[in-house]
């Protein structure tokens, strides 16, 4: 049987191959950190690692993922204490909080590849990330902030 | 909102009427029918507490109005927790942290030892729950405040009993209540919350008229700055549970295909393909509420239900449904606008009348006129609707992103045949609400297919393309302003006609006309010291279903006025702020009799005497927004600044935008500067977020979000066509200013005034950059 690691934990997956990661992380697995937003790639709310790098889990089929690690914001860090959360809490970013972890996923993708981007390199990764109460200028402000802890 | 179209008849005396009768009976003990701040009767000096008058609000109005009980919102376990329950539902305001601080705060409670609870919908026992209309804190600091003081007050009695003292010598302060010696000094002893609990809670709550309450200098949360929101860790975790995350034993997972126009039905169908997608389980027709008005009632359709939401999606692609789509097809944008702006050139009904407009329009020596027209919006919010629903064995329990749980249960009863008490329904966070939320249609749906499957749990999904395509859609308008002008240059008459299918249509019979709570935003209140002032509405009838959107008809009432006034400006070669203040004219509350205003003039839901339209205060945020965005200052070329305000919500903003447009034409928005005055605060950090979240909507309202029809049925499918404020372009650094308005101003909304005030004020600056006037709504990110 196909199997996927997710957090660390071995995963079987025996289901359509055709099903996008997100529906087998929320509907399969039971985790339901990563949101469904628009299905199409264009908000960015299922955003999760695989293999470190972030990509749209409602794009990306189960089957694609199959012997590589799967990254959701339940596994980026045990305790919650990665400094893209961090940095998070302390600039109080989230209004309803639906999109976030998407939008952390997507920074802590950032930061692992570049320790230090400018402002436009922010802006070019935290573009595909919708977020409809606004929270932009504090998601730019704390993808910053958790650069220099990074 | 939706009592708002129960009570819509009701004048601001008939308001003012029942708040006396209720207050009386049941809820504040004796509100006094005066405009009076609060008042401070008597003050002890040693505790430095103060005796307060309520004064009456707009949720005397409400269904189940208000409740002050300590008992329904506070408990002291032994331990010392104390849990507080929060009975508003949380979409992004920071609600959900705000209203248990006042009663923290007011009771002495330490915050680092206070757990929030989210209420079931009970507005029987929690008093109003829709959480709509900006109303949470202005309908709430009150009784919350009352719940604390009550509370702190029976720990001190308790205390009193156990020490064999007087009350007076008792002194809650920091989750301990300590005892004073006969200096009023601390004694040395004192016993904790947690000690208290018990005979703390069986004291009897003492009435309101007898409670002192804390003083602005001794609150150590309310209008202090660091109070974290009480989810921020679950949010950052992945742990916050929203719609979609409930998980039931044996949940199934279903979609809905619904009619693409408004009306339509099934005409026939065949799940035969449906059925063999692997996963779905099961195929079932709900049956549309098809008498008009409409109100929250379901489209109807067919849901497919499976064991994944991916199962239910393709199976719902598989099915062959045949639709009959009835009358709405023939709605087109593109024409309707044009038939709208037909309208707004011809009188319409009038809703104002002051002076003499029609001679102060002959007499003048120029007259100024122009139409803005606005497309219609969805919310949108990130989350889409969803509701998870198990109704077996007669019982029914919903779990949803809700605005109005009550009002959901209500509906939930009479869809399932089944008596109210047997609903339960259970709030989750929301993922962004913006108005859609408090119509329940969703929930409905979910609950009649888990009843239909026979008691089996369901999670019904709607996809983002459901989302934009069945909305309740902020209406499409053309607003048409016409401004006399006489030979010294002064502004004689103003005449405003609005041309706007109404929310109203959604509950009522449609005659094309709006109605008071409309009216009442931006339009008739517009607070213009000019001598001659007609508000006209013009017929347009609906073709889809109205609803309303976080900051409603302010959007384009106040897109059009404010750009109005600064188009004005320029005719005159007058500075915009300048004018906009000579317009506002001198300092005084508005007498809505003298100005003509209707005899059901809707001020937010609340009583005029208690929450008048006062200039100083419009005045006053106008000039903090122009000095902290150094208005006048000498900026590059195709760049300008642009000024909008507005008293809203019972609260006073204006904002000022900085924008850049390229030489490519390109709209970007370096800096925005927003003051807002919304009297007692609570949370000044929530404020500011709200703040920058309303600039970052309003660039989303202003520059890129439109919804169209054609043959009846919405043209845009998601995020691709429907677009929003993206981190590639929003508006990049909003700086708040938040008034500290004397003490006793009663607390407006915040929540929705600082939405609309960006449309007008990022035009302006485009016309102040380029010298391109913009009307229409969405502008495009591109000034061509």
């Amino acid at each position: 049987m196909p199997s996927i690691n997710v957090n660390g934990e071995k995963r079987d997956y025996s289901g359509d191959s055709a099903m996008p990661l997100l529906w087998f992380l929320r509907d399969e697995l039971n985790l339901t950190g990563t949101k469904y937003g628009c299905g199409a790639g264009v908000c960015g709310a299922c955003t999760v690692h695989v293999d470190g790098v972030a990509v749209r889990s409602c794009q990306t089929t189960a089957a694609e993922v199959t012997g590589k690690s799967v990254t959701t914001i339940e596994g980026l860090d045990g305790n919650g204490e990665h400094p893209v959360q961090k940095a998070w809490r302390e600039v109080n970013v989230p209004q309803c909080g639906f999109c976030q972890a998407g939008q952390i996923m997507q920074a802590a993708s950032l930061l692992a590849k570049n320790k230090a981007p400018t402002d436009d390199q922010i802006v070019e990764e935290m573009s595909g990330n919708i977020c409809r109460c606004g929270c932009y200028q504090r998601i730019h402000d704390a993808v910053r902030l958790a650069a220099g802890g990074v | 909102m939706l009592q708002y179209f129960e009570t819509e008849a009701r004048t601001a005396r008939q308001v003012q009427g029942t708040i006396e009768n209720v207050s009386r009976r049941t809820v504040l003990g004796g509100v006094l029918a005066t405009s009076s701040f609060v008042v401070a009767l008597r003050v002890s000096t040693a505790n430095a507490r103060e005796a307060l008058t309520p004064y009456p609000t707009g949720a005397a109005g409400m269904p189940h109005t208000v409740v002050a009980d300590p008992n329904v919102f506070i408990a002291i376990a032994p331990d010392g927790a104390v849990t507080i329950v929060t009975h508003r539902a949380e979409m992004g305001t920071g609600i959900r942290t705000s209203l248990p601080m006042v009663i923290a705060d007011e009771m002495e409670a330490d915050w680092s030892r206070v757990r929030i609870v989210q209420a079931e919908g009970d507005e029987p026992k929690y008093g109003n729950q829709d959480t709509d209309g900006s109303r949470s804190m202005r309908h709430f600091i009150q009784p919350m405040r009352q719940c604390g003081a009550a509370m702190r007050h029976m720990l001190e009695n308790a205390a009193a009993v156990t020490w064999g003292v007087e009350p007076a010598l008792c002194r809650a302060k920091n989750h301990q209540v300590i005892l004073l010696d006969g200096t009023k000094k601390p004694s040395g002893k004192s016993l904790s919350f947690g000690e208290l609990a018990k005979a703390a809670m069986a004291q009897p709550v003492p009435p309101q008229d007898k409670l002192l309450y804390k003083t602005a200098a001794e609150f150590t949360l309310i209008g202090k700055g660091s109070t974290k929101i009480a989810d921020l860790h679950d949010i950052t975790t992945g742990k916050a549970v929203y719609g979609a995350d409930i998980r039931l034993p044996g949940m199934k997972f279903a979609v809905m295909a619904r009619p693409a126009v408004l009306g339509g039905k099934v005409k026939a169908h065949d799940a035969a393909k449906a059925l063999k997608v692997p996963g779905v389980e099961a195929v079932h027709e709900l049956e549309g509420v098809h008498k008009v008005p409409r109100g929250f009632g379901i489209l109807g359709g067919i849901a497919v239900i499976a064991n994944s939401t991916y199962a239910a999606m393709a199976g719902r692609d598989a099915l062959d449904i045949e639709w009959e789509n009835g009358p709405n097809a023939s709605y087109e944008s593109v024409a309707f606008d044009k038939e709208m702006t037909a309208t707004a050139a011809q009188p319409g009904k009038v809703i104002r009348n002051q002076g003499d407009p029609d001679a102060a329009f002959t007499k003048a020596k120029q007259v100024f006129s122009a139409d803005y027209h606005a497309q219609h919006i969805v919310p949108a919010a990130m989350e889409p609707l969803v509701a998870v629903a198990r109704v077996a064995d007669g019982k029914a329990d919903i779990w949803a992103p809700v605005q109005s749980p009550y009002g959901a249960r209500k509906d939930l009863a009479e869809a399932l045949k089944i008596p109210i008490e047997n609903v339960t329904v259970h709030v989750t966070l929301l993922g962004g609400g913006f108005g859609r939320k408090s119509k329940w249609d969703f929930m409905v749906e979910a609950a009649l297919i888990s009843q239909k499957l026979g008691g089996t749990p369901v999670l019904l999904q709607w996809t983002r393309e459901d989302d934009l395509r069945h909305a309740f859609y902020h209406t499409v308008s053309v607003e048409r302003i016409e401004v006399a002008i006489d030979d010294k240059d002064k502004v004689t008459g103003w005449r405003h006609r609005t041309v706007a299918p109404s929310i109203i249509s959604t509950f009522k019979e449609d005659t094309g006309y709006s109605f008071p709570i409309e009216y009442g935003m931006g339009f008739v209140n517009t607070p213009f010291e000019i001598a001659n002032v007609r508000c006209e509405n013009g017929k347009a009838m609906a073709h889809t279903r109205i609803g309303w959107y976080r900051s409603v008809s302010t959007i384009p009432h106040v897109f059009a006025v404010q750009s109005a006034v600064c188009e004005v400006a320029d005719q005159l070669g007058r500075d915009p702020k300048d004018f906009l203040l000579e317009l506002i004219g001198s300092d005084r509350r508005l007498d809505p009799k003298a100005l003509g205003f209707p005899d059901d003039f809707w001020n937010f839901g609340d009583p005029y005497e208690a929450f008048p339209i006062d200039t100083a205060r419009l005045k006053n945020v106008i000039r903090i927004a122009a000095d902290k965005a150094g208005w006048g200052k000498k900026i590059p070329a195709r760049q300008g600044l642009g000024i909008a305000a507005h008293c809203a919500w019972s609260s006073y903003v204006a904002t000022v935008v900085h924008v850049e447009v390229g030489n490519d034409g390109k709209i970007s928005v370096p800096e925005v500067t927003t003051a807002i005055d919304c009297g007692l605060y609570v949370n000044p950090e929530r404020i500011r977020s709200q703040m920058e979240g309303a600039a970052v909507m309003g660039m989303s309202n202003t520059v890129y979000s439109g919804i169209t029809f054609k043959n009846g049925a919405v043209e845009q499918s998601n995020y691709t066509d429907f677009t929003v404020a993206r981190m590639s372009n929003y508006p990049k650094k909003v700086t708040t200013h938040i008034v500290d308005a004397p003490p006793g101003t009663h607390s407006g909304g915040v929540g929705e005034p600082a939405v609309a005030p960006f449309s007008g004020a990022l035009c302006n600056a485009i016309y102040a950059a380029t010298k391109k006037r913009l009307r229409r709504l969405p502008t495009g990110d591109i000034v061509t």
